[in-house]
Parts: C-alpha cells; structure tokens; sequence
C-alpha cells in the first residue's frame, strides 16, 4: 500500500519541488465497487507547489497527471487533486 | 465514424455534457456520482455519455482532451475538468453560471 504512496510522492516531488504534499490513501473507502476491480487506487493529493502560480485549474490538474504518467493507468484509479500555490494556502 | 469525430460532435452540439461512469440517475461511481449532482443543482438540461455503456469512448476520451480519468465535463465543447474542479466551481458559484450561460446561447442559436 505504501509502495504507491512513496511512488506518488516520490513523481510530484521531481515534478514540482512542493513546500508542501500530502497523499492520503482512500482505497479503503472504494473497495468493491464497480470502478475498483482494476487494483488501482484511490487517492487524495494536496500539493503546494510555486510551479502552480498563474495557472488555471484544469493546467495544474494536467500537470500533475503529466507528472505521474503511466501511474495514471495503472496504480491510480483516481486521484483527487488540490494543487494551490503557497500565497493561495496562506490566504 | 471515427470515435474521436464521435466524441467532437458530442462536445459540440450539447452545450454542456457529462462523460460519466453510469447515469446520474444509477451513477457506478463516486467522482462521477457528485460531478453529476453538482450539474443538476445548476437547474439546467444536460447530456450525459455513460462511458460504461461505451467502451470505444471510455477507451478513447482521455486522449481526446489529455485527461486520463472520468468524469468530464464539457461546457461549450471546452473541457472544463473532472469532479475536484467542477465541485469547486460549483462551490464558487461559477458553475451555474458558466450552464446557464451556454445553455441560454445555444436556445439564442
């Protein structure tokens, strides 16, 4: 389980250098239902990263899935993101 | 036709569509459960694509627009995002906005 993790963490932080990156697991929480059968995940991302500053949301949502790659279609079943730059947080 | 002409004449003659994992009705999954709700609470006709019903769509919309999961939402044949970004519009009161707005240009048409 937290080989994904580690595995996540380890992509957003080349990527983006974040001051600050939580992953939470929420596999749990989906277990048997329809979308789950594949073995992905799911998971919860908040990144606080300069790299976001002056982007809309759908280009920061891009970037991190860029930034997985192939995760996206294998250990990922889905992904929940809060992408915010660090003024966005401290406001 | 070709599946990517498919989904471009979808995304362009319905001002506003969910590609979505069931209905909103019997929905088969949570992200798409609450982008779908989030919609209705627009008080707006919407289309939906059950992607589940589609397999050629589910295997070709992320290549579409670049977005490897479902839901997404089109307003406009503009891919406006998946559940996170359509709940914090909605949250916003932007999203309301932005259906009601296309909806009324494509009645105006």
């Amino acid at each position: 389980m937290s080989e994904r993790i580690d595995m996540i963490r380890k992509k957003l932080t080349e990527a983006f250098s974040p001051e600050q990156l939580d992953i939470i697991d929420e596999s749990h929480l989906h277990a048997g239902h329809p979308g789950a059968r594949s073995g992905g995940g799911h998971f919860v991302a908040t990144i606080v990263s300069t790299a976001f500053a002056g982007k809309n949301m759908l280009v920061r949502h891009r970037m991190v899935y860029d930034a997985l790659g192939d995760a996206m279609n294998t250990d990922i079943h889905a992904l929940s993101i809060k992408a915010l730059t660090p003024d966005e947080l401290n406001n | 036709m070709d599946v990517l002409e498919r989904i471009k004449q979808q995304v362009e003659s319905n001002p506003v569509v969910i590609y979505m994992k069931g209905t909103p009705q019997l929905p088969q999954c949570g992200f798409s459960s609450r982008a779908a709700q989030a919609l209705q609470a627009c008080e707006q006709e919407f289309a939906y694509v059950n992607v589940l019903a589609d397999p050629e769509i589910f295997e070709n919309l992320p290549r579409y627009a670049d977005w490897p999961t479902f839901p997404q939402i089109y307003i406009n044949g503009e891919l406006i995002g998946g559940c996170d970004i359509t709940l914090e519009l909605f949250q916003q009161g932007e999203l309301k906005k932005m259906v009601t707005e296309a909806m009324e240009n494509a009645k105006a048409t």
